[in-house]
């Protein structure tokens, strides 16, 4: 059988299932596993359809849309300022980071640029929300493959960060903050002392998980060798993130765009792993926890003095025209499209997610693997699902 | 003094059978509560439950009781009289694990002559419950789940009996009375008033038997028959109210008795140096209660510490590395005792 018709073969089986009109298991061989939409390990709504011959995945086909809430058609019927309070909710760990590349897109068409400190805040929060996001996923990795205590640890350090988002923007999860031209509000007092104590948290906690999980022989016995995306197919598949570093390709978004956040004034290394196996995709992971912290801490150094927010008319109406911008958020490329034909709000928006690219390699990288190693591939993957479905 | 009550054979007998109901959910609540509540919160710095009761001390006592109020759910495609009769027939065997466990000279239901073969053979017997579950329940994941149930216990059955057939050459005798007596009235290198409890020198055995006990209960880091993050619940999957209690009472309840027998084999069971006689039968079920927590110790501290081992991994860790050093350390036990 050629691939073409094995393929074509699992998508009309997966078509099938997914209708729920006829039983599968009639008329193919092996067993089909519906993994979701309500399961554990797809923490959320995503439901994947794999065959499977014993424990050994035959194909697996990721089907999504159960959480589509329609962001875009959203932000059509919303001012600009309003957007930003949808948009946090795309990807719900990182919240903040899901802000600001629709307000620099914004800024792009309005020919503004916030003032020096705003971008430097707008910095700092963009990496804790990627503190935020991240060492959840760093727990989460071992509940996935057993180990339940990690993840507990890692809510516990995650709070104290979700704290200091709190006491600036009001809000731990959705903080609805960065504004065009600038930020809501500066620093109350006293926050960049708390802050530099919560970094230094964050990294005794990096080595937490070092120590806990990855010396694991167990955790790197069902991780090395695990998943293998070599390099071309993760481009081929569109990755971006740590998926796609830790295959090897050097790409972040944060040296390689010319952005006018403040990454460029610190010094930071963006990591690769040659792997790019579930090992390699959590190390990658863990070290860029370590590089936000020392990022932050940077930045909290040299914070300049001056406005957070630059002029701009009360009633903000952006001229017609279309920008594109993209930042490395936690889950990887994240870009906004916006056309505006001068109105209040944008005519389109096109939300390019991370997890909706990097779930999109599901049914290249499940073929053969075990069910148990399903889950470790799904688990490194890390995808939200409010980031596929938006 | 003697504790001399003459009693007829079937009020001994209601008795026992009486003692045995009381003291399953008894230890599943104690080490519901102690490990899978309390050790296991204070590992993940949290508090676990604090409001029923002093500390939290009824979580369970209340969970038991929301558990039997809760609808019997049969699903739709399930075959309902083995669905049904599952849970019972796993407990069953951890019923029967606690006929032979000796918690003083005179306390216990059955002396039997074969007391660690009739434990370990139906320990074994659970299994069958479990893919009763797995194939009745009409659920994909159950099925997965049990059918793993069954290929863990085939496996590590096998270092189980092997570990413990150390001991009983030592020993001399498979009956579990028997065994605590050797250890009692046994001495090593000539130093007797502690007894001679066989860790000392079957400490590979022990090492064995703890992993294959962890494997046979189905705990972290052999937990794949229940794996939630990949079966949701394995063959629990679909049970619900009284019959998931069930099976939550047979998980404690054989890892009490698996302890149980680790604690006899091993560790010198009710024995405490000094104390001989009838006050034994006093002094009995309390040190047996302590050596019981140190084993299940082990066991809960492996859970809560490790993920899980993938089913590959998991079959090789038993007949590459158990089996092999549990026969070496049978051959070693018996070359020690021609010679000495």
């Amino acid at each position: 059988m050629t691939a073409t018709t094995e393929r074509q073969k699992a998508a009309y089986v997966s078509g099938q299932a997914a209708d729920g009109r006829i039983n599968v298991e009639l008329e193919a061989e092996g067993m089909t596993l519906n993994l979701g939409p309500q399961h554990p390990a797809t923490h959320g709504t995503l439901r994947i359809v794999v065959r499977l011959d014993g424990e050994q995945v035959l194909w697996a086909e990721p089907v999504c849309g159960y959480m589509h809430r329609g962001y875009e058609k959203l932000c059509e019927v919303r001012t600009y300022p309003q957007v930003t309070t949808l948009v946090n909710r795309i990807d719900w760990l990182g919240h903040f980071a899901n802000e600001v590349p629709f307000i620099l897109a914004a800024e792009k068409l309005m020919e503004i640029e916030a003032p020096e400190r705003a971008q430097w805040l707008r910095t700092i929060f963009f990496e804790m929300a990627r503190i935020a996001n991240v060492s959840l996923f760093l727990g989460d990795m071992g509940v996935q493959l057993g180990a339940l205590t990690p993840v507990f640890y890692a809510f516990r350090d995650r709070e104290y960060v979700l704290n200091l988002m709190e006491a600036v923007t009001g809000g731990r999860f959705h903080p609805n903050f960065d504004r065009i031209g600038g930020l809501k509000e500066d620093l109350p007092k006293g926050w960049v002392g708390e802050a530099r104590a919560v970094m230094g948290r964050v990294r005794s906690f990096c080595d937490q998980m070092e120590d806990l999980l990855m010396g694991n022989e167990i955790f790197d016995r069902r991780c090395r060798g695990i998943g293998v995306i070599p390099a071309s197919v993760a481009l081929d598949y569109g990755l971006s993130g740590a998926n796609l570093r830790a295959s090897g390709v050097d790409w972040d978004l944060r040296r390689d765009e010319d952005h006018p956040l403040a990454w460029k004034h610190c010094d930071w290394k963006v990591w690769t792993h040659a792997d790019g196996d579930s090992f390699a995709r959590y190390w990658v992971r863990l070290q860029e926890t370590r590089e936000a912290a020392k990022i932050v801490m940077q930045l909290l150094d040299g914070l300049p003095s001056g406005p957070i927010q630059a002029k701009v008319p009360r009633i903000i109406k952006v001229p017609a025209g279309e920008a594109w911008a993209h930042t490395e958020n936690p889950l990887g490329e994240m870009g906004y499209y916006v056309v505006s034909k001068g109105g209040l709000g944008p005519f389109r928006v096109k939300i390019r997610s991370a997890s909706f690219n990097n779930v999109s390699i599901i049914p290249w990288v499940l073929r053969g693997v075990f069910v148990p190693d399903v889950i470790t591939i799904l688990a490194s993957l890390y995808f939200i699902l409010g980031d596929i479905d938006r | 003094m003697t504790l001399a009550v003459d009693l007829a054979y079937w009020q001994t007998t209601t008795l026992k059978v009486l003692v045995v109901l009381g003291v399953i959910p008894a230890a599943a609540i104690v080490l519901g509560y102690v490990f899978l509540l309390k050790m296991m919160s204070h590992m993940q710095s949290r508090l676990g439950p604090m409001e029923a009761g002093p500390h939290g001390t009824l979580q369970l006592v209340a969970d038991g009781l929301k558990f039997i109020q809760k609808e019997d759910i049969f699903p739709d495609r399930s075959d309902r009289f083995v669905f049904g009769i599952a849970p019972i027939v796993v407990l069953m065997s951890t019923f029967l694990l606690y006929i032979v466990i000796p918690a003083g000279p005179r306390l216990v239901v059955e002396d039997l002559d074969t007391g660690v073969f009739f434990a370990l053979a139906v320990s074994s017997l659970s299994v069958l419950g479990v893919l009763m579950a797995g194939w009745a329940s009409a659920n994909k994941y159950s099925l997965i789940g049990a059918l793993r149930a069954a290929g863990q216990l085939i496996a590590y059955e096998l270092p189980l009996v092997l570990a413990v057939v150390g001991v009983v050459m030592q020993a001399g005798t498979m009956s579990l009375q028997g065994i605590v007596r050797a250890q009692s009235e046994g001495e090593i290198f000539g130093v007797g008033f502690l007894g001679n409890p066989f860790i000392l020198t079957q400490f590979v055995g022990f090492a064995v038997f703890l992993l294959a006990a962890q494997a046979e209960l189905s705990q972290t880091p052999f937990d794949m028959p229940v794996a939630e993050s990949e079966l949701v619940a394995g063959f629990m999957t679909e049970y619900t109210g009284f019959r998931f209690l069930f099976f939550f009472m047979a998980e404690f309840g054989s890892a009490f008795a698996l302890s149980a027998i680790g604690a006899t084999l091993f560790l010198g069971g009710w024995h405490l140096p000094g104390v001989e006689g009838s006050l034994a039968d006093l002094t009995g079920p309390l040190v047996l209660g302590a050596k019981v927590m140190v084993v299940a110790f082990f066991i809960f501290w492996f859970r809560f510490t490790y993920p899980r081992l993938r089913e590959d991994q998991l079959q090789a860790v038993a007949w590459k590395y158990l089996i092999p050093v549990s026969l070496v350390n049978i051959l070693a036990t018996g070359v020690l005792k021609v010679l000495f």
